[in-house]
Formats: C-alpha cells, structure tokens, sequence
C-alpha cells in the first residue's frame, strides 16, 4: 500500500477508492466479480448474491454493481440523487465470526479510522418484497452518516438460508464524497488527477443523469414496458418450466440461472414503470408480488442446480 | 452467600429492545432460582449496545432437601396400580412403602420421596442454557456456519461470549460450565469495541462493572442517561441556551453508545426559517441529535448536540464536522420541502386523491374527504360549528398529506396542514382543524375543543368507524389494524368532553348509504346493532378507565324506549350510582330483588306469568294501597324526568317508594294462608311485586345490576 500513487489513493481518487475496497476483500478470499450486465435496483440482485446466498455451499465474493432506481433521478440537480449510482456489494456464506472486524477494517482501507470518527451499527431490519427476503443487521453510521448496510440474511427468494450469509453494501459515491470532502457528488475526482488531467464524476455520469432522469420521468415507452413485464414474466416462467428434469433419485433444474435473468428483468421494468406514475397504489402491489412469485420460483429452481443443491 | 454473574455479548443488540431485554433476563433468571428452591437476596440487569448483564446476589449455595409424601394405591390394590407406583417414586419394592390407615376408605400406602438439594451451581449451568435458547427476543436470527444445521441458536444478533461466575464474596469465583451451541460460559469479557478491544477477565459483579468502566463501557442505561442529559444540558447552558429535553431520543441515544461522549455542533442559520417542529424532525429522525432553543424566545437555535461513542484524539473535532456535513443537506432538503409545499395551495392538491386508495372497499382518499366533508357539515350545527368553515375545514384537513415535508415525516402530519393553511391566508379555526382533527390519538392526548376541529374531528372518526362496519372488518380480539378502538374512543371523549349528545346508531344511519348505498333497511339495522354494542363496549372501557361504575351501562341503555346517546348513559350511570350508594338505593335494590326473586319462584311453581295490573278491589291491607299509589307516583315522577333527562329527579323518585316496599314485605304475606279468596289475594299481591320491578325499570333495568 505504500508505494500507493497519489492519484490511486482512495481520498483522492473515486476509482482508487474502488480499487482499494476491491483489494481488501480479494485479500480475504473473496471473489472479485465484475458488474452483472443486467440493469438492476441494488448489488443484491445479482445472482451472486440472490441465489449464490442459497444452499450449503461456501461463497465469498465482492462486486461494484451500477444500480438503477429510476424514480430516483433528479436531472443532476441533486447533489447526491441519483437515478443511477454504484454499490459494492460482499457477501460471505456462512457469515464469518468476525465480519464486523472485517467491515470495520475495510474502512480504515478505504481511509475512514475508527478512532477518529464514531463508527455505529445501528439497528437496520432488511426486507425486499420483490425478492422475498428478508434479514437483520444495521446501518452503518460514520459519523452520524449513514455508508453502509450490513446484513445477515435469513431468507432469500423464499428459501430459508442454511447456512447464513452475512452482506455487505457500501454506498460508494456517498462515502468517497465522505473521503474526499465534497458536497456534491458531480464534484468527486474520479481518476485522482488534477489540472487538466482531472476527471470528475460529473464528467463520466451528469448527462447521464440528465438524459436517463428525462427517459425515466417523461418519455419511457409505457405501453413498450408493460408489455417487456409481461413478455419478461411469462420467459421466467417458460425457462423454469423446462429446466425441471427427473433425474435417477433426485430432481434437478438445468436453466435457473437463464430464469433468474428474466426476473431481473421484470423488476427493472416495475421500477421504469413505478417512476413514470403509472402504476396505482394497489397495482403496486400486485406487481410486486408477480416479480416476487418468479424469485421465489427461481430461488426453488436454484436450489436443484449443481451449484446451489445440498451436497 | 453466593452472588451470580451473568453477561451475554453481543454484536449491536437493537436500541429499542435493550431495556426490556435486560427486564426478561432478570425476571427469566431469579424466576427459575425461585421455582428451584434458591430463593435469593436481589438482582439486578443491565444492557448496553453489546452486552445483557444480570447480577443475582445472596443465593444459597444449596437447594435446601425436599421431603414429599406421595400417597399410592390402595394395599391389595391391583398389581399394574403398584407397579406405576413403583416407578413414578422411585422406590424399588413395596415394602419400602408406608401404609396409612384411613377408616373409611381402607389401607393405602405413602411413599416418602426424599430429594436432597443440589448444589446450585449445578442447578444455575442447567437453567441458563434453557433461558437463553428460549430468551423472548422481538426478533431473532441464526448466523454463522452452524446456521446450515437446523435448531442452530437463535439470538438478537450473533452472540459471541458468555460470562457466568458464581461464588461468595470473599472468595474466588467458579465458572458456570455450560455450553450454548459452541459457546462455552467463562469468565472472559471486552471492553469497549473501539477504545479498549481487549479480553478482560472478571470474577464477579463488582470487579465487572470498574473493569468495563475502566475498558470504557458504562453498564448501567441509566448512568448513561444521566451523563448524556447532564453533558448536554451543561453545553446548551454554557452558550446561554437550553436543551430542548427528549426522553424518547434520550432513551434511543443511551442504546447505541457504550461510552458517551456529549458534543455540539450547529448548522446555518438560514435553515431557522425552517418551522421548529421540521427542524426537530429531521436532526431527531435522522441524526438522533437534541436541538437547542433560545431561552429568552423559546425559538430553536441553529445548534444541536450529538452523543458520540468514542473520545476521539482530535477531541472530537472530526466527528461534530462530519455530524454537521450530514445535517446541513437534510436540512437543506427539508427547507427546499418546506418551500415547495407553499408553493401549491392546498386545495389544489386534492385532485391527486382521486388517485390514492384510501381502502379496496372503502374508495379513495378523494371519496372519503367528501364524505367526511358533508358529514362533518351535519355535525356541525350539533356541536356549535360554523357549516362553512367546518366544511372548509373538513375539505382541507387531510391535504398537507401529499406535503413534501409529511412524506418525508410523517409524524408531522396536521400540524403541517396547519402552518400551510396559515401560510395561505385560512381563516385560524379552519387551519387549526389538520392539526385538531386528528385528535386524541390516545388516552393521553387531548381532546379538540374548537367547534370547528370537533367537528371535523368527529366526522373523520366516524367515516372511518361506519366505513369498516359498513365492509365488515370490524376488530377482533387483538387485531385492530385500521386502530378502530381508538377512533370509537376518540367519539366518546369528544362527546363527553364537549357534552355532545351523539347516538352511534344515528350516526351509522345517516353515514352509511354514503359508503354502501345498496344496504337494505334491515342490513344497516344488523350493522347498527354491533355498531352500537361495540361503542356500548367502548364506553364500558373508558369507565373502567376513569374508575367509574362501568358495570351499570347495561342497567340504564334502554330506559325511555330510544337509544341513549353518549353523554345521556354516562350522566345515567352517574345518577345511578349516587342513589345505589345511598340507603335509600340500597335497600330499594334490596327489595327489587326480593320481589323478582318471589316472583320467579311463584311463577315457575305456577307455570304462568304474573305480568297484568294488580285489582285495586282486592287489596285487603293499608300496606297494599300504599306501596300502589306510591308506585304510581314514582312511575310518572320518574318518566317524567327521564324524558327531561334529569336523572337525578329520577332517582329521587324512585327514592320515594323505598318506606313503602320495606312496609310491604314488613307487613303483608303473599301467599295468603286461608281464607276463600286466598287464591285471587295471593295473585294479585304477586301482580302488586311485579308492579315494583316494572317501576324500577323506569330509572334502570335493575337485574343488571349486580351486588
């Protein structure tokens, strides 16, 4: 770490700050992943995490996952709203005993010291009625400032873990601005450069913003999108309905995975639909549950795969 | 004798359950030592952030012996019968049995079981693991590698170490062997997790508690309240400022700091233009900070002050910059809420109602606004409201909902109505209304008493009571979602309050159709029915509450032939229970029972009913004459001032009769002995009996008055 160049530095740098996260937990045996290339509302629904947290089999891995809620967006007027924004996301099945240590660690990677600032866990029950899951843990607070959510999940898409995975999700943009000092993420330094050399996050995503908060509130296709919802439900259930097979004793799925993706899919396309005002209080709900009966039959799906059965 | 040392260390134990937690730890603990014979000295529990403690002290070292005698079969009894008994005693033959002679059911044998007392160390390593697997945490969750297996330990959050030491005060202590899922008890603890990380070892209580203070933990919730209220009130003081005090904040704050450390911060004084309570709302809610207000004004001031968990080397400096980086922009927020909001009239918010289902059954929020619009307009003129403004009012009330600052807190909801409708130029009874209209929302709160805002107030409640009859989903047992009970509670304060005369089943009727316009008349008669029995029930709750004569509601619901109202059955119970506290009550009570209980017997030997008017020509003592005028009277005297609601009156009346039935029973037989007429004599006088009962009913259904 010594021979850190300045503009890699995670107080310096949006990408060092990445990089340095990515190192810690590469240090503790996790896999590194790349981002799933899906658009999805949170790092918890890559399948890394959704149905990797399923069945016995150990798993640790960490991620940066882009994570999209479309209702969200502020046309880049926000200084730290916004319709698209990056987690990092760990998970580690089982928990480990010392998870908390290895959080709190990881912040002093990311150069946050917990003698000087005042860490707190406070408490912070998890739920997401798309996935079926639920879990508990806390918030975790830097100086009255929420960065990080930490969790033990119970149950995911229905399934009930054995054993317990422990997640971690670190708001990155919101934690480097913490780092390095500013007040409006358009002005975080992204490739740690100065001069004319110096890239900031307003570079890489304000048009972005503008744009998408555009799409996302005004022009988002709505009769298209009901029916990519409609198109996304009815796929997960033809994947899931031929991927059963009867094996010699045992009964196993060979395409939950293919499944999964359509879920990922109908859940964006919810969120696109959420943001453009056209879904009623009660439609709401129903929609939520539709997206939530497909995780749960992929979750059931993933648990007789060769990756995510007992044994 | 002895003490025990008990603590369970956690990961962070949730703010809000550490109290209770620390309560079911002690009362689990010194409940099982009891029903174990260890009868002890005192306990006492205590929780931070990670830890539950529990100290026991003077148990006895042992259980003291048992000797039980348990009686058997009878001798010769049947072979399988000696057998059981055998086995349940533990005695190997019978003839280690005594034999008890009883003259009158014969010969039994008498086992003498004797328990020797155990040690209760051993006793304690059994009950903890029972009392930590069953502990009655609100939630709990499995972790960890040995959460793959089932009836793996569940627990608030992980549970990493536990201590238990048992011992005299002047000696070493013993570890409690026992082990829970992998964690074996010790005599291991730590400090604090940041300032002093390191295992500590303690034997008992005292040691413990210096030990963690010195490893920066302050055990004890309250010391910790006491510093924070202190440190804090000291730094508001020092400024010339004062603590806006928070006992709910304080007691949160206490959970989540094992060693508090008081700061200040402050924020930018533009944000001030912000209403107080949003201020207060958004540093509380989301920061969990205290504000300051200015003595001199009563006005907030632009500090606030944070309780941090560490003494951090830069005295702080980092931690109040950072706390104020995060405040600044939720402020911000709130002010750029706030603005926004005055930007739309309320009125033109409405329209987005018609969007947002108040319930499936029940319509939008546009619908029930309406309802309760024209609802609250007939109510008006009942409780001395001007119609227009309560109209005005009941429109606006619910608006601030679709508020910025309301979606964001929701605790704020009215009183934003409130400052909007000001903002906005509404006359000051329509803006109080938001605020009111919500009113009690609970036996502490109080009750609206600006006629507008009762008014509104009751046709909220009420929409919202008749709307769930009307679909059926009225509460059962425990189940109140939609918190029916309180809205019901809030009508009769209202009512009683404001002395408001309202009769539940009138209102469902005038309400109902609005709501379900297809009820036939005989449904809303049923619905009207349980409508009325739930308020009656209400009304019963809300005696008991006061400490008043809840059991006479039912005595006096049906005096003059209508439904009583509210305030009518409360001033009946009353009256009544003044005359059933006098002599005079007592023994017309006495009497009442008296005839009816003669009556029943007569009746039930004849195997008809005495119900007709007595024959004046066929009573044959002065006493009859008496008690019959005098019946007559206190009947007329007494409807008379029923129907002028004068209970009082009424009771006096009644009062009247008392001499004359007393003289009654005194004087004259029922069942005439002899004589040609005895007969007729004997019905009439029973027809005389039933005259009183029917008298009485005039004041109230005495049967139902117990005692």
């Amino acid at each position: 770490m010594d021979a850190l160049p300045d503009h890699m530095r995670p107080e310096r740098s949006f990408q060092g700050f990445i990089l340095a996260l990515q190192r810690f937990w590469a240090e503790q045996g996790c896999v590194i992943l790349q981002p799933y290339d899906m658009e999805m509302g949170a790092g918890t629904f890559h399948p890394a995490t959704t149905l990797r947290a399923l069945g016995p089999k150990p798993w640790n891995a960490a991620y940066v996952q882009p994570s999209r809620r479309p209702k969200d967006g502020r046309y880049g007027e926000n200084p730290n709203r916004m319709q698209h924004y990056y987690q990092f996301q760990v998970i580690m099945k089982p928990s480990p005993p010392n998870l908390q240590e290895l959080y709190l660690k990881s912040l002093a990677a990311i150069g946050i010291d917990s003698a000087v600032h005042d860490i707190r866990f406070v408490e912070d029950d998890w739920e997401s009625p798309t996935l079926g899951a639920w879990g508990l843990g806390w918030e975790c607070w830097c100086d009255g400032m929420e960065v990080s959510q930490f969790t033990y999940f119970q149950q995911v898409a229905g399934v009930e873990c054995a054993p317990v995975a422990g997640e971690l999700t670190y708001g990155l943009e919101r934690l480097a601005m913490y780092v390095q000092g500013v007040d409006r993420v358009y002005d975080l330094n992204f490739n740690g450069r100065e001069g004319d050399a110096k890239v900031t996050y307003g570079d890489v995503f304000l048009q972005a913003e503008q744009e998408y908060s555009r799409h996302n509130f005004e022009y988002a296709d709505t009769a298209m999108l009901f029916e990519q919802f409609k198109m996304a439900e009815a796929a997960c259930q033809k994947y899931l309905a031929a991927g059963w097979r009867e094996g010699s004793n045992v009964k196993e799925h060979l395409m939950a995975l293919p499944a999964y993706d359509q879920c990922i899919k109908a859940s964006h396309v919810f969120n696109l639909l959420d943001a453009r005002g056209v879904i009623s209080v009660t439609e709401r709900q129903s929609y939520i549950g539709r997206v939530r009966d497909l995780a749960k039959a992929c979750g059931e799906a993933w648990i007789h795969t060769e990756t995510g059965r007992a044994v | 004798m002895p003490d025990l040392l008990l603590e369970l260390f956690s990961e962070e134990i949730p703010a809000r359950m550490q109290a209770k937690a620390a309560d079911d730890l002690r009362r689990m603990v010194t409940d099982r030592l009891v029903a174990e014979g260890l009868v002890y000295e005192g306990a006492k529990a205590f929780a931070t952030p990670r830890r539950l403690a529990l100290t026991v002290h003077g148990i006895p070292a042992r259980q003291p012996d048992l000797k039980e005698e348990r009686r058997g079969p009878r001798v010769g009894g049947a072979e399988p019968a000696i057998q059981g008994f055998l086995k349940a005693t533990g005695l190997s033959s019978i003839s280690e049995a005594k034999i008890q002679t009883d003259p009158k059911k014969g010969d039994f044998y008498i086992a003498l079981i004797e328990k020797p007392g155990r040690p209760a160390i051993d006793v304690i390593a059994e009950m903890l693991p029972v009392i930590i697997r069953t502990f009655p945490w609100p939630k709990s969750m499995r972790w960890g590698a040995r959460s793959a297996k089932s009836g793996s330990l569940v627990w608030v959050r992980p549970l990493h170490a536990i201590t238990a030491t048992f011992g005299l005060e002047t000696e070493e202590t013993d570890v409690v062997k026992f082990s829970v899922d992998g964690i074996e008890a010790g005599q291991t603890t730590y400090g604090h997790r940041f300032m002093a990380p390191s295992p500590i070892s303690v034997r008992r209580f005292e040691d413990y508690e210096a030990k963690l203070k010195a490893a920066k933990v302050i055990l004890d919730p309250q010391a910790r309240k006491d510093i924070i209220l202190e440190d804090a009130k000291q730094l508001a003081f020092a400024q010339g400022l004062e603590l806006v005090e928070d006992q709910v904040l304080l007691d949160e704050v206490s959970g989540l700091v094992e060693w508090p450390v008081v700061m200040m911060g402050s924020f930018e004084k533009e944000y001030l233009a912000i209403p107080d309570e949003v201020i207060r709302a958004t540093i509380r809610n989301n920061q969990k900070c205290f504000v300051v207000k200015d003595p001199k004004t009563g006005k907030l001031t632009n500090r606030f002050v944070l309780t941090a968990n560490i003494e951090a080397p830069d005295g702080g400096k980092t931690i109040v910059a950072g706390n104020e980086r995060v405040i600044r922009p939720r402020l911000s927020d709130a002010k750029f809420f706030y603005e926004t909001d005055l930007k739309t009239r309320l009125e033109d918010r409405l329209p987005k109602f018609e969007q947002i289902v108040f319930h499936e059954k029940l319509g939008t929020q546009a619908e029930r606004i309406k309802r309760i619009e024209r609802l609250a307009a007939e109510i008006a003129p009942l409780v001395g409201a001007d119609v227009e403004k309560t109209k005005r009012a009941a429109r606006l009330a619910k608006a601030d909902l679709l508020t910025e600052v309301v979606g964001e807190f929701p605790e704020l909801q009215g009183l934003m109505g409130k400052y909007y409708a000001l903002a906005q130029g509404e006359d000051a009874s329509v803006a109080a209304a938001s605020e009111e209209h919500y009113k009690p929302l609970g036996p502490n709160d109080r009750v609206p008493a600006d006629p507008v805002s009762v008014a509104v107030a009751l046709a909220d409640k009420i929409d919202t009571l008749v709307g769930f009859w009307a679909i059926d989903e009225k509460p059962t047992g425990s189940k109140d979602p939609y918190a029916l009970r309180r809205a019901a509670l809030g009508v009769i304060r209202i009512a009683l309050a404001g002395k408001h005369d309202l009769v539940p089943r009138s209102l469902l009727e005038m309400h109902i159709k609005r709501i379900r316009p297809g009820l036939s008349d005989v449904e809303i008669a049923n619905v009207g029915d349980s409508f009325k029995d739930f308020f009656q029930e209400r009304l019963k709750v809300q005696l008991r509450d006061e400490g008043a004569r809840h059991d006479l509601v039912d005595a006096v619901l049906q005096l003059g032939g209508r439904e009583a109202g509210i305030v009518s059955i409360v001033r009946r119970v009353e009256a009544l229970g003044k005359f059933l506290d006098t002599e005079d009550g007592k023994n017309l009570l006495a009497g009442y029972k008296r005839a009816t209980n003669i009556i029943r017997i007569e009746e039930k030997k004849d195997g008809r009913e005495y119900v007709e008017r007595p024959d004046p020509p066929l009573y044959r003592q002065d006493e009859e004459w008496a008690l019959s005028q005098a019946i007559n009277i206190a009947k007329e005297e007494a409807t008379a001032a029923v129907a002028s609601e004068d209970f009082e009156a009424a009771m006096r009346a009644m009062a009247k009769l008392r001499p004359h039935v007393d003289a009654f029973f005194d004087k004259v037989t029922v069942n005439v002995a002899d004589g040609a007429d005895k007969e007729k004599l004997r019905e009439n006088r029973l027809k005389l009996l039933n005259e009183i009962r029917d008298a009485t009913r005039t004041v109230a259904d005495f049967s139902r008055i117990e005692g």
